[in-house]
């Protein structure tokens, strides 16, 4: 018996080994541990014998299954990693294609640098405020003191819908609009675009601009130029930025001024986008003008303020080093990409 | 305003170089432009004296000409020129001169004869665009002197960009007055003194529109030589200001304009009928003007007119028939004040422009007439002789530009500025302007000169003195103000959460132009009344976009055109159309798509986006209000858009917009090589969002039912979901459509949707009976309303 139990277990062991597989294992399991295996009709010998011999039969025969058990284990495990392995070996993907689902986009350079503005603004508690494209001769410029045969009106090459409506060629008729609405203090900016009947290689007959507006009972020139100088100090990241305010002149300011910043291209050594003076205009400004308060009912005795303008597509080129204006509206999808998700 | 350095160092000669000069005026609000040399560099040419001219031997064209440049002998000079001859005075470059354009001067041989060096044109030396013959110089200039030293060459010309509002500074008086002012100098003005009359003549002159016309100086000079030539110091002037040389009477009038800011008119007096009357013009009269246009000047213009009617449009421009001519012996020389408002934009009106114009709209000195007529006459009388007439002098006071005084409080400086200017320096800045400046203490008055059209409020005084005090001066302080919170609607969505939800599923933001061609917006919004520019850029630009399409639509092109195979562009703006006479403006946010859906794709599944691929995003867009349900979309029809492939998007029930593919006939008129998709949707609608309103969780399990319906092909899913809506009880959570199938197994013109319903209650766990009763309800209703079967 003992010997027989011996060879059993040894054939198993045997079959065990050569099971390339865990379907073969498991017929292997039932072939000698299944409910009519070769050990299991062992164990329902026993009966036959006779009593005396049973328990150690039984022992035997017991011991026997459990060398088979293990023996099934270990090799069901090394199966199982085997198994695992080419699984694994199988499932293996090139990991340097390109992954699934929609490549972000992005935003037109000019949105970029107008949210830019924004952001730098809305810090100082300024408030977005916009207005129609197609204006009313007289908010455009009866209402910022440029009468109709006001030689500035030739400055703006403006395009007509008809006798009193046109497009805007500033932003700054919203500076109207919203004192008419709103009684001071006042911080406001003006996003948007605007219109001039003029086209060449520096110049778009749409563009944008951003206007601000600041009026309050204390608000001076003084005041004007640290705003602006804080202004392009964060627009351009760059707190040695020289900034200048030079006298100049616009119908709804006075005084008016005129701000260049030291050429960002050059650092102010002088080249071709400076044209050789190392200085760029950048904007205009200056104090709102009595009369225009006056035009929408501000006591110009007790209020006073600044008003800004600036162009975005200006900012954006000297920003992003943008060196044709025109590409702005030309959405090349080439162009528009540079500003996008990368 | 093209100022040479030289002739405003003349006036003023502050001790700085010509980059601080340029630097001290741009500071002072007067911007330069552009500094520019006089003259291109040349080297070794000299003043020779032509002294005798022989035919070439053996060249038709030429000449050998002796010349005088100084030395002990002539020089022998071979010359092409046709106006070369004994006596007159010429740029000689001599053997080893370099020319503007880089040539060396040698001695050499011109068909057999020696030439040492060459006589010059003004065009050769850079001083003019084109030349016939050699430069006549002046019979003064002396023979062997450096060309350069003699006409002063060695200048520069300082371009201003003057503003508007600066026209006293369209004269050299004026700058050089900035100048002084800034350097705390006094001007030097060449000398003027009355010029004594010689002769009787006289015209009379009649104000009709003094407001218009409230000073006019006339004076008559007899025996003028037309024919005597404008000195080269003077003519180099003007051509340095940009002016080119028409002979002395209509070069003294420029100059004079240069010099003092006003403009003149030189009338052949034989060609005037009568005396001169400044009036409006008259119904149907017509005037040739010097550049041959005929106008009709009307109502609203002033002219000048002799007893024949206008000869000349005031300020503007003088007419053909009196101008002077080469025959001109007798002129009639005015010199005026027109208001700038009986000027400003007339010139435009008439299509003119003119150096005139420009200063009378800006504004001349009032005072300044019969300065400019006496520094005239004399320059005149200096250069082409003449004997003069007597100054007739009209003027209408009460009509002459008033210059009141204006109050200066001292603490309105400080206020306005930000920063304290002190009393001392208010004054003395102001006194050098030239404003009377009385008072001082916390106040003054100050009346501005007459020359300053600018200076009328207090404001414009703060300005003076802190340009010239320096913008620099002024401290950059941060400004104080209350801290007060604006409204933030938390229900608005904002066009930036727009941008960014397009961006993110892949699109591009466009910028378009607002103004587009009629043609494609008719073809592509052929209903909507669109609003027209009246003086549009091009005929492709003439009109406003009733819709973003088109100009997406010429992006999309233009892209597509380039090899770009993939393309989701959007734009943000307002659309204009009009509504009886009413101009509508109203925010609009489009796209265009076409291309593959996911262009990275390795897996070989690269599929063309489609219609649902672009509703897919709209949906996302309408979701971003958290009102989804607000929005329905239904098939309709679109002009431009595929009859089978477009949705009208509805917001309670009103159209907001559109999403669709273009019409193919589109796509080929405008030559697109794949399909094309579009949206465009009502920004405001978009925008009102709402705030999150709780609803209770359920705790019972929900429960799925899916059901496969049969209906007939023209039957839309969203007819199907809301019979199943009002058909269900209220435990009816969600309607999902996963499956549209069409083919084996289903009758043609037939489609079969598989449906997933969700059901659960609030405050019960449903039972198999109330499940299987809402789902008989719903079938039988599927069947009744819409011919829905049972899928088997």
């Amino acid at each position: 018996m003992q010997e027989e139990l011996a060879t059993l277990v040894e054939e198993a062991t045997a079959e065990i080994r050569a099971a390339a597989d865990l379907a073969a294992l498991d017929r292997v399991r039932v072939r000698y541990l299944g409910k009519k295996g070769l050990l299991t009709a062992r164990l329902k010998t026993l009966g036959r014998l006779p009593p005396a011999e049973r328990p150690r039969a039984g022992q035997a025969i017991n011991d026997a299954k459990q060398q088979v058990q293990q023996a099934l284990e270990a090799r069901r495990t090394e199966l199982e990693a085997a198994a695992l392995d080419a699984s694994l070996a199988a499932e293996r993907v090139d990991v340097t294609l390109p992954g699934r689902g929609a490549v972000p986009g992005g935003l037109h350079p000019v949105t970029r640098i107008l949210q830019r503005i924004e952001d730098l603004f809305l810090q100082l508690g300024f408030e977005v405020a916009e207005g129609p494209e197609i204006e009313t001769d007289w908010h455009n410029f009866e209402a910022l003191n440029i009468p109709a045969s006001h030689p500035a009106r030739a400055m703006h090459d403006t395009f007509y819908i008809d006798d009193t409506h046109l497009l805007r060629t500033h932003t700054s008729p919203v500076q109207v609009r919203v004192m008419l609405e709103q009684a001071p203090p006042l911080r406001v900016i003006a996003p948007g675009r605007v219109y001039r009947c003029d086209s060449d290689l520096t110049h778009t007959p749409m563009f944008h601009q951003v206007e601000g507006l600041m009026v309050d009972e204390r608000v001076s020139f003084a005041d004007l130029k640290g705003v602006l100088d804080d202004f392009l100090h964060r627009f351009f990241e760059r707190d040695d930025l020289a900034v200048r305010f030079r006298p100049s002149y616009f119908p709804f300011t006075e005084p008016s001024a005129e701000v260049d910043i030291q050429c960002v291209m050059c650092s102010g050594e002088g080249c071709r986008v400076c044209g050789q003076t190392g200085w760029l205009e950048i904007l205009g400004c200056g104090m709102v003008h009595p009369r225009v308060l006056e035009q929408v009912n501000v006591d110009p005795e007790r209020f006073q303020g600044f008003a800004f303008g600036m162009g975005v597509e200006r900012l954006a080129m000297l920003r992003y080093g943008v060196n044709d204006l025109r590409l702005f509206f030309e959405n090349d999808i080439r162009f528009l990409r540079q500003f996008g998700a990368q | 305003m093209k100022v040479s350095e030289r002739w405003l160092r003349e006036w003023v000669d502050p001790p700085v170089d010509t980059a601080g000069l340029a630097r001290q005026l741009t500071m002072a609000g007067l911007e330069v432009e552009a500094v520019e040399p006089a003259a291109p560099a040349f080297t070794g040419v000299v003043v020779a004296e032509v002294l005798a001219v022989a035919p070439h031997p053996d060249a038709d064209r030429l000449r050998v000409c002796q010349v005088n440049t100084g030395g002990e002998a002539p020089l022998e000079i071979v010359c092409g020129a046709a106006n070369a001859a004994p006596g007159m005075k010429v740029p000689c470059a001599t053997v080893g001169a370099v020319l503007p354009d880089g040539t060396e001067i040698k001695k050499t041989r011109l068909r057999g004869v020696a030439s040492a060096g060459m006589l010059c044109s003004a065009r050769e030396l850079g001083l003019a665009e084109e030349a016939e013959g050699l430069m006549v110089l002046d019979p003064d200039a002396p023979a062997g002197a450096d060309l350069r030293a003699v006409l002063a060459l060695d200048d520069h010309v300082i371009e201003l960009g003057l503003t508007p509002n600066r026209g006293d500074c369209l004269g050299m008086e004026g700058v050089a007055r900035e100048v002084a002012v800034i350097n705390r100098m006094a001007l030097n003005p060449p000398p003027e003194a009355p010029v004594a009359p010689q002769v009787e003549d006289a015209l009379p002159v009649r104000l009709e529109a003094p407001a218009a016309c409230p000073r006019y100086v006339g004076r008559v000079v007899r025996g003028v030589d037309p024919a005597a030539p404008t000195p080269l110091w003077m003519a180099e002037r003007l051509r340095r200001a940009g002016l080119r040389s028409l002979g002395p009477l209509v070069d003294v009038t420029n100059y004079v304009m240069l010099e003092l800011g006003q403009p003149m008119h030189a009338f052949d007096l034989g060609r005037l009928a009568g005396g001169i009357t400044v009036r409006m013009g008259r119904p149907g009269e017509t005037l040739t003007l010097l550049d041959g246009q005929e106008v009709e000047p009307g109502e609203a213009t002033l002219v000048i007119a002799d007893d024949s009617g206008p000869v000349a449009l005031a300020g503007i421009m003088g007419g053909a028939a009196t101008a002077v001519g080469p025959e001109t012996t007798d002129i009639f020389l005015e010199s005026a004040f027109f208001a700038p408002e009986a000027v400003a934009g007339r010139a435009r009106a008439f299509g003119l422009h003119t150096d005139s114009s420009h200063r009378f709209e800006r504004g001349v000195a009032p005072d300044l007439q019969e300065r400019a007529m006496e520094r005239a006459t004399a320059l005149l009388v200096d250069i082409a002789g003449g004997r003069p007439g007597p100054l007739v002098v009209e003027t209408r006071p009460g009509h002459l530009p008033p210059r009141p005084a204006i109050t200066l409080r001292r603490d309105r400086i400080a206020r306005l500025l930000g920063c304290e200017v002190p009393d001392a320096h208010v004054e003395d800045i102001l006194t050098r302007l030239g404003m009377q400046v009385t008072g001082g203490d916390r106040t003054w008055e100050v009346v501005p000169p007459a020359f300053r059209f600018d200076i009328g409020l207090e404001a414009d005084l703060v300005e003076e003195v802190a340009r010239i005090w320096g913008y620099g001066e002024v401290p950059a302080t941060r400004p104080r103000a209350e801290l007060a919170m604006g409204p933030r609607p938390e229900a608005r969505v904002a066009p930036a959460r727009w941008r960014a939800l397009l961006a993110d599923r892949g699109w591009y933001e466009a910028v378009t132009y607002s103004f587009v061609d009629p043609e494609l917006q008719r073809m592509l919004d052929p209903e909507t009344p669109a609003v027209a520019l009246a003086n549009p850029l091009a005929a492709d630009m003439a009109v406003m976009r009733t819709s973003l399409w088109p100009g997406l639509l010429k992006a999309a092109q233009y892209n597509l055109h380039r090899q770009q195979e993939q393309l989701s562009l959007f734009e943000y703006g307002l659309k204009f159309t009009r509504q009886d006479t009413e101009i509508i403006q109203e925010p609009s946010l489009a796209g265009v798509a076409a291309g593959v859906r996911e262009p990275r794709r390795w897996d070989g599944r690269r599929e063309a986006l489609d219609f649902f691929d672009l509703k897919g995003d709209v949906e996302a867009l309408l979701a971003l209000t958290g009102r989804r349900p607000a929005f329905a979309f239904e098939a309709a029809v679109h002009p431009a858009l595929h009859p089978g492939q477009s949705a009208r998007v509805l917001h309670e029930g009103r159209p907001m917009g559109w999403v669709g593919r273009l019409h193919p006939r589109l796509e080929r008129a405008l030559d697109l090589p794949r399909a094309v998709y579009l949206f465009e949707l009502d920004a405001a609608a978009l925008a009102a969002g709402r705030l999150p309103r709780f609803v209770p969780l359920s705790r019972f399990p929900a429960i799925r039912r899916d059901l496969a319906i049969v209906v007939d092909e023209t039957v839309p899913a969203a007819d199907i979901q809301r019979c199943i809506r009002e058909a269900a009880p209220p435990f009816l959570t969600e309607i999902e459509v996963f499956d549209v199938y069409r083919g084996e197994g289903i009758d043609s013109g037939r489609k079969s949707l598989a449906l997933g319903l969700t059901l659960q209650d609030l405050s019960r766990t449903l039972t198999d009976t109330d499940v299987e009763a809402a789902v008989s309800r719903i079938l039988g209703a599927l069947e009744r309303q819409l011919g829905a079967t049972l899928r088997e």
